[in-house]
């Protein structure tokens, strides 16, 4: 079964209010259930150990930024995500629709 | 405590059985001002999956049927019947204040992140970053040992990356914020990384001598604010090649920091080409296994 993982990237702006506002409130009201974070570059500065279970058991897609920047965000916190089963959605350049159809189940 | 350390209270909303479920604008407002916060949030569901307890501070919150919290071991459980989304953060904020879980901090967590899969181990950042974020491990592999340490918005070091090997993934642009590297990223890139020619050689002999030079005109012309005008100008040139902040440059190290800096960087440098070569001369030569006889 594939978990979501959410990041609100809260201490900065730099993803789209209105993208990460729709995707998270369209979260809500689906379902789904789901993992949110307030900020994965947080966590990674203080190699916060939650990020390990975040991403362990299974498949997992991550909504976030750019998935050069994820990946090494959690390998930066001693937390490297497994080669197989992790998507990461980019909310700097997909709109909500997009992301959206990305959580869909294949 | 370090703006770095501390683990994140984990809220829980519960809606199984024995809870009734929020409507979904209840759900979202409770949510968003959670994470707005710093909390970390996990929505359970039918059907689908969130990460297991770890062990960290937990807060269990749900519309619980007769307003009576069920025990759950290793968390605590707060009935939120009633309550807004003002209210849930407050419920949480007790919480974590009573769990000792980190707050929210007025930190923009800026920091180099570093793509090994493009570093090259050249050091170049360790050398040029003025604030010792760098470090290198026990292998001698670089490292970012300090972050916050770091200049919040300056991404200065990853302009001088001749690999575009370092990351900030709040920048606003590519591929300094994790985009994709393309071919012509490399070659902008490349155009402003050679410090050596920047400077004109070796960047700290070319800070040393521009000082020398300065105190020397210093001296003939006696002009402080002439001085105090060239200076400024260099470092807005500086600025405004590497994009980094004003305030950066106003709380740059003294020029005897930066002399003295220079001089650890070079003996570490020394040091660790030493051990290497020693690490060379004394491997043995391969067994006829390793050659694969």
């Amino acid at each position: 079964m594939t978990r979501i993982l959410y990041c609100n990237c809260s201490y900065a702006q730099a993803v789209p209010k209105e993208v990460k506002e729709e995707v998270l409130k369209r979260l809500c009201a689906s379902g789904a259930a789901f993992d949110a974070v307030a900020d994965l570059c947080d966590m990674s500065a203080r190699k916060d150990p939650a990020m390990k279970k975040l991403v362990e058991s299974g498949d997992v897609k991550i909504v976030a930024c750019y998935p050069r920047a994820v990946k090494w965000l959690f390998h930066a916190a001693g937390a490297p995500l497994p080669k197989d089963g992790v998507e990461v959605l980019n909310m700097r350049e997909k709109t909500a629709d997009e992301i959206l159809a990305g959580l869909q189940p294949k | 405590m370090n703006k770095t350390e501390g683990k994140n209270l984990r809220v829980v909303l519960y809606e199984g059985p024995g809870s009734a479920p929020l409507p979904a604008e209840d759900r979202y407002r409770a949510i968003s001002a959670l994470l707005q916060n710093g909390f970390e949030v996990s929505r359970p569901a039918a059907g689908g999956s969130v990460a297991r307890a770890d062990g960290a501070p937990m807060l269990v919150l749900g519309r619980f049927e007769g307003g009576s919290t069920p025990p759950i071991e290793g968390a605590d459980v707060r009935d939120v019947t009633g309550l807004t989304s003002d209210g849930v953060l407050g419920a949480a904020r007790e919480i974590r204040e009573k769990a000792g879980a980190r707050k929210l901090e007025a930190w923009k967590p800026w920091f180099p992140v570093i793509d090994y899969d493009r570093c090259t181990n050249c050091m170049q950042c360790l050398t040029f970053c003025l604030f010792e974020v760098y470090g290198v491990d026990k292998n001698d592999k670089l490292t970012v040992q300090n972050q916050s340490n770091c200049k919040t918005d300056c991404p200065a070091c990853s302009r001088v990356c001749p690999e575009v090997a370092i990351l900030f993934p709040k920048y606003k642009k590519g591929p300094i914020n994790g985009d994709v590297v393309r071919q012509e990223d490399i070659q902008r890139e490349a155009m402003k990384i050679d410090i050596s020619a920047l400077l004109g050689g070796d960047l700290y002999q070319s800070l040393k001598t521009r000082s020398s030079d300065a105190r020397k005109r210093f001296s003939t012309e006696r002009d402080e604010s002439k001085a105090l005008l060239e200076r400024k100008r260099c470092l807005k040139e500086l600025g405004k090649d590497l994009d980094i902040p004003d305030e950066v440059l106003m709380s740059l190290p003294s020029a005897g920091d930066i002399q003295e800096r220079a001089e650890r960087a070079k003996a570490k440098f020394a040091a660790r080409q030493a051990r290497s070569q020693t690490v060379k001369d004394t491997k043995p030569p391969p067994s006829e296994k390793e050659w694969g006889i």
